[in-house]
């Protein structure tokens, strides 16, 4: 086994670390880097919890290979607040009592906001998809698709806002 | 034993490493291989990075498109001339796994994945690999499958009409699920007859429904003409019981869905 070297841009912030051959992304960000924001859910790429954002695109921390990461930039939920004032998506969360025991929310967090950053005005179809890939054992995942649809400022047309 | 990890930058050069070694893996998306590797898996002792940017082309060729082995399912749907794989490819799992997994992986996807692969099938796709050969099949080349193949690129025919290829995943989890079954569907191109029906979780791989396929020829995708298939919906084909649901099971829905999808049913 080798440590390479490996550096990245972590919400913004320059960082560097050692990595083990075959270490993945989310042991990296939790033990190497110390951002404790994205969760360890299942390991296997099945519940979402460890959803990161990297180069905008949504990617699961723990089936990807951190030395991959290399020279690329990672966003997770530790730098969504800004100081005191929380993202409009975290705000909007709060509001809609769309977070219960919280372990799957750093996850929604970063599918939405990868969602938001690409289609600011989505349909709840839209929403669902995005974080059809993140399980929620505790909400039910309505009042999710509302805080994500509220923090975009209203549902685009075509999606009615309501349960089918 | 700790994984290594090798980094190359030709695709032969892989290929090379794979024959040498049975625990080496090539690493594509990293979707399945890293469950894998999560878990320490012993029989995975290298891993096999590929930096070839042939890997990510997307090209014409003839009245064909090649597509390469790293080419990612959020590729594969932002193409617009691969409109026809989009049914397939936005059903492998949620945007955070289609953003990394490759064309070229799912034809290694155990059961119950590789509903892209079902679908390729379907299409009378080819693969390439790596080295001098000439393209195979995609029927040969599921046959032998293994982690001994390193695939250079997948060819697939341009459909004029982007609905020419059917897809459905059967689930019962929704919106995401592990498929019971995937069923594909080509139908008959311009001035042709034969119609290619192909099913995922069938088997151990992507299996062709040959008799379904013979009993479609010529015949009018309406309720009289698809009886006859439907009646033969899963002969010659041995569905596995699994966790999804059993071989009994898998038997009695087939039909249904195949009617649904050869009759544009919801």
């Amino acid at each position: 086994m080798s440590r390479k070297p490996v550096q990245f841009t972590l919400n913004g912030v320059e960082k560097a670390a050692f990595v083990d051959d075959g270490q993945n992304l989310l042991d990296v960000l939790r033990r190497g880097v110390g951002d404790l924001t994205p969760k360890y859910g299942c390991g296997q790429g099945t519940c979402g919890a460890c959803t990161v954002i990297v180069d905008g695109e949504p990617r699961l921390a723990c089936l990807t290979l951190a030395e991959l990461v290399n020279g690329r930039r990672v966003e997770t939920t530790g730098g969504l607040a800004q100081g005191a004032a929380l993202h409009p998506l975290q705000d909007a969360f709060m509001r809609n009592f769309a977070a219960q025991c919280g372990y799957c929310t750093p996850g929604m967090l970063m599918a939405a906001k990868a969602l938001l950053d690409r289609n600011p005005r989505p349909t709840r179809e839209d929403v669902i998809e995005a974080i059809g890939g993140n399980i929620c054992r505790c909400t039910g995942y309505e009042p999710i698709i509302t805080a994500v649809l509220e923090a975009a400022g209203g549902p685009a047309r075509q999606g009615t806002g309501r349960a089918p | 034993m700790p994984i290594r990890v090798e980094t190359v930058q030709r695709i032969d050069d892989a290929a090379r490493i794979v024959t040498s070694s049975r625990l080496a893996r090539v690493f594509g998306g990293g979707t399945l291989l890293m469950r894998d590797v999560n878990e320490a898996d012993p029989s995975i002792e290298t891993l096999i990075i590929i930096n070839d940017p042939a890997l990510k082309e997307i090209r014409s060729e003839g009245d064909r498109i090649v597509v390469g082995a790293g080419v990612t399912m959020a590729q594969i749907l932002a193409s617009r001339e691969l409109a026809f794989l989009a049914a397939a490819a936005r059903v492998i799992g949620g945007p955070a796994v289609r953003s990394a997994a490759t064309i070229g992986g799912n034809l290694f996807a155990p059961p119950p994945y590789g509903e892209v692969a079902t679908a390729l099938l379907a299409l009378g796709a080819t693969v390439q690999l790596a080295g001098a050969g000439a393209p195979m099949p995609i029927e040969d080349f599921l046959r032998e499958r293994g982690p001994g193949r390193v695939v250079r690129s997948i060819s697939v025919p341009r459909l004029a009409d982007p609905n020419g290829l059917r897809f459905r995943k059967v689930t019962r989890v929704k919106p995401k699920g592990a498929p019971v079954m995937s069923i594909a569907i080509l139908l008959p191109q311009a001035g042709g007859r034969e119609i290619r029906v192909a099913y995922g979780n069938m088997g151990p791989t992507p299996v062709r429904a040959r008799a379904v396929e013979r009993a479609l020829e010529g015949q009018k995708l309406d309720a009289l003409g698809i009886a006859r298939a439907l009646a033969v919906a899963t002969e010659g084909l041995s569905p596995p019981t699994d966790s999804l649901a059993s071989t009994w099971y898998r038997r009695e829905v087939a039909p249904v869905h195949l009617r649904r999808l050869l009759l544009g049913e919801a």
